[in-house]
C-alpha cells in the first residue's frame, strides 16, 4: 500500500504544507534558548494548539515539533537520552490532531540538522550522522509520523546521511535544504546541484526543495533553479514569511498574510507541488494561502522580475546557475597539484 | 598540472615570489606549504610581524573578499583558516616575544540554546587570521558566561552568534543585562548568524551586525580604529 503522501501527491495539484513551529512556539510563550521539543512531553496542550493552528488553516500537512530533537541538539538541554522518547511523543501529539481533522492531513516527522560540521572539515562522520538520524527516525515512527521530513540542511553529505537513516526505519522522506548564501546553502551547494545529488539518491524522497533561508523572493528563485535543472519529483516551497524585525521582546516578520498569498500561488506557478512557509508564518497566513491555491487560477511560469515585484528584491545578484554563475576569481600565481 | 609547477619549491623563490605563492596556498588551504613558507621567510630574516601582515593577514583578505562576494563558501574558507592557523601556531610565541602590535581582542560566543557554531568560528578565524587575539566562549553559552569573559579577558569587542530563530533574541537579554550592569559602553558588541539583519541589530542595541565573517572583520578594524582616534581626543 502506498504511504499517504505518495497518494496525495498523486492526486492533487498542490499541497498545503504549515508554516513555522520555533517562531509560533514562542507566541506561545517558549522562552529563547530553551528546547521545544520537551515541551512534547512536558507541555503537551501547547503543542496540540501548536499543530491545530495550521491544520483549521487549511493545510493538508504539518511538521512535528521535533526539528532540534536529534541526540547532538539534544545534548545541549541534556536531554540526549530523551530522543526517542521525546520524537515519539511529538509525533503522537502529530497523529492525534490529524486524525480527528475530518479530512487527510499527514503528519511528517521534522527532523533538523545536527548542528555539527560533517568530516572531513568538522569532526562528524558520515556513519555518526546516520546513528544520529536513525535514532530520531526510529522515534518519529513508533509515534505514527506518515513520512519523515529532513528540512534546513545545508552540506549534502548530512541530507546523504538522513536519507539512509530514514531508509533503515523503513520510512517515506522528504527532505529540503536551506539556500541562505548568495542563492547557495552555507556549504556552497545550488539549487542545480541538489536536484543532482536528489537524482542519485536511492531510495530518493517523496519530493524535495528549499526551506527557510533568507526570504520568499530568494526561495522561489530557487525552485525555479530546481525545475530549470530538470527535477524529476515533486518540489517543497517552504519560505519564511519575509525578514525577521525585532518588536516589543518579540521576533516579528514583516510579510503580510497578502504577500504570503501571493507567494503561495507564484510558488506553484514557479512548478512547486508541496508549498508552505517556514519562520514568521502563523495560521492567518496559511489561510491566505489556501484561499490563493484555491480561488487562483494555475499562471504561467513568472520570471524573476515578477517575482521581485511581488515580493522584494532578492539578496544576490546571482545564485550560482545558469549562464551567469556569479563571479570567479582570477588566479594571480601558479596552481600546484 | 603541468610537470613545472608542480616541481615548484618554495625556498628557490625569492621573497616576493614566496609571500605570491602562499596567498595561493592560503587560498586553497594548502596547510603544509603555509607552514614551510612562514618557516622560510623566518630564516630569511622577516619580522614575525611581517609575515603575518604582509603573507598571512594579506592572504586571509583575499579569502574573506571572496567568501563575501560569493566566490569561496564554507568549506573553502575552513580550509584556508586551517592552513592560517599552521602558520598562526609558528609565528604566536614569536609574536608574543618580539612585543608586536595587537590589533585588538575580542570575545565570542554562540548564545544560550544554540549549538551552532560554524559562523562564530568562521568569524574567530578571519578575525585571528586579521591579527586580532581571539577568545572563544564555544556554544551554549548564557548571559553569566559573557559577563565573566568580559570581565575576565577585558576585550574590546564582544561578538555574538545565533543561527535560530528560537535563540536569536537571546542577544537582547545579554546586551540588556550588560546596560544594567553599567558594561555597555565598555565594549563594541557585534552579532552574527544566518537569521539576523541589521535592523534586527539596532533593534536589539548591538554596535554592528555583520552579514559574513568578512564583514565581521572589516567592522571590527573600523569600531578599533574609531575607539583609538576617541581615546586620543579625550
Amino acid at each position: 500500500m502506498a504511504d499517504a503522501l505518495s497518494t496525495m501527491l498523486a492526486e492533487r495539484d498542490w499541497i498545503l504544507a504549515d508554516g513555522a513551529t520555533g517562531t509560533n512556539l514562542f507566541n506561545m510563550g517558549l522562552s529563547s534558548g530553551d528546547s521545544p521539543e520537551l515541551w512534547n512531553v512536558d507541555a503537551p496542550e501547547k503543542i496540540r494548539a501548536l499543530y491545530s493552528g495550521p491544520v483549521e488553516a487549511g493545510s493538508d500537512l504539518f511538521l512535528t515539533n521535533t526539528f532540534g530533537g536529534n541526540a547532538a541538539r539534544l545534548k545541549l538541554h541534556d536531554a540526549q537520552s530523551r530522543v526517542r522518547e521525546l520524537n515519539r511523543a511529538g509525533a503522537e501529539l502529530g497523529r492525534e490532531i490529524a486524525d480527528k481533522a475530518g479530512r487527510t492531513v499527514i503528519v511528517a516527522g521534522s527532523m533538523g540538522p545536527t548542528g555539527e560540521v560533517m568530516a572531513p572539515l568538522g569532526a562528524l562522520t558520515y556513519d555518526d550522522a546516520v546513528e544520529i538520524f536513525h535514532e530520531q527516525a526510529e522515534g518519529l515512527k513508533d509515534g505514527g509520523a506518515d513520512v519523515l521530513w529532513v528540512e534546513t540542511i545545508s552540506a549534502p553529505e548530512e541530507y546523504r546521511a538522513a536519507a539512509e537513516a530514514a531508509a533503515r526505519a523503513g520510512m517515506p522522506w522528504c527532505g529540503t535544504m536551506s539556500f541562505d548564501t548568495a542563492g547557495r546553502t552555507m556549504m556552497g551547494t545550488t539549487s542545480a546541484e541538489m536536484v543532482k545529488l536528489v537524482g542519485k539518491m536511492d531510495p530518493g524522497p517523496l519530493a524535495f526543495g528549499a526551506n527557510c533561508g533568507v526570504g520568499a523572493s530568494d526561495l522561489l528563485r530557487t525552485v525555479l533553479g530546481f525545475t530549470e535543472a530538470g527535477a524529476d519529483r515533486p518540489v517543497i516551497a517552504k519560505g519564511n514569511a519575509g525578514i525577521p524585525k525585532y518588536v516589543e521582546g518579540h521576533i516579528h516578520y514583516d510579510g503580510t498574510p497578502e504577500v504570503m498569498a501571493d507567494y503561495a500561488e507564484l510558488a506553484r506557478n514557479c512548478g512547486a507541488q508541496i508549498i508552505g512557509g517556514c519562520c514568521g508564518t502563523t495560521p492567518e497566513h496559511l489561510s491566505a494561502m489556501r484561499a490563493a491555491l484555491e480561488t487562483r487560477p494555475k499562471g504561467a511560469r513568472p520570471g524573476l522580475d515578477e517575482i521581485a515585484a511581488k515580493l522584494g528584491g532578492f539578496s544576490s545578484a546571482s545564485d550560482g546557475t545558469g549562464d551567469d554563475a556569479g563571479p570567479k576569481r582570477e588566479r594571480r600565481g601558479r596552481r600546484r597539484g | 598540472m603541468s610537470d613545472e609547477e608542480e616541481d615548484l619549491i618554495l625556498s628557490e623563490l625569492n621573497d616576493e615570489e614566496l609571500v605570491e605563492q602562499m596567498m595561493d596556498d592560503l587560498y586553497d588551504g594548502m596547510k603544509p606549504e603555509i607552514e614551510e613558507g612562514v618557516n622560510i621567510l623566518l630564516e630569511r630574516g622577516w619580522a614575525p610581524y611581517r609575515i603575518l601582515t604582509e603573507a598571512l593577514v594579506a592572504g586571509m583578505t583575499i579569502v574573506g573578499n571572496d567568501f563575501r562576494d560569493g566566490i569561496l563558501f564554507v568549506p573553502e574558507v575552513l580550509l584556508s583558516a586551517n592552513a592560517m592557523k599552521g602558520g598562526m601556531a609558528i609565528l604566536k610565541p614569536l609574536l608574543a616575544e618580539t612585543g608586536a602590535p595587537r590589533m585588538g581582542k575580542m570575545v565570542i560566543g554562540t548564545v544560550k540554546g544554540d549549538i551552532h557554531d560554524i559562523g562564530k568560528n568562521l568569524v574567530a578565524m578571519m578575525m585571528e587570521g586579521a591579527g586580532f587575539e581571539v577568545v572563544d566562549l564555544g556554544i551554549n553559552n548564557p548571559v553569566e558566561n559573557y559577563l565573566e569573559a568580559l570581565e575576565q579577558e577585558q576585550p574590546d569587542i564582544l561578538g555574538m552568534s545565533a543561527l535560530l530563530t528560537t535563540t536569536m533574541p537571546y542577544m537582547k537579554v545579554v546586551i540588556d543585562t550588560m546596560v544594567e550592569k553599567g558594561l555597555r559602553d565598555d565594549y563594541v558588541v557585534l552579532v552574527g548568524g544566518a537569521p539576523l539583519n541589521e535592523e534586527f541589530g539596532k533593534a536589539i542595541g548591538a554596535d554592528g551586525y555583520c552579514r559574513d565573517a568578512a564583514v565581521a572583520v572589516e567592522m571590527a578594524k573600523d569600531f578599533i580604529k574609531r575607539r583609538h582616534n576617541q581615546m586620543t581626543a579625550s
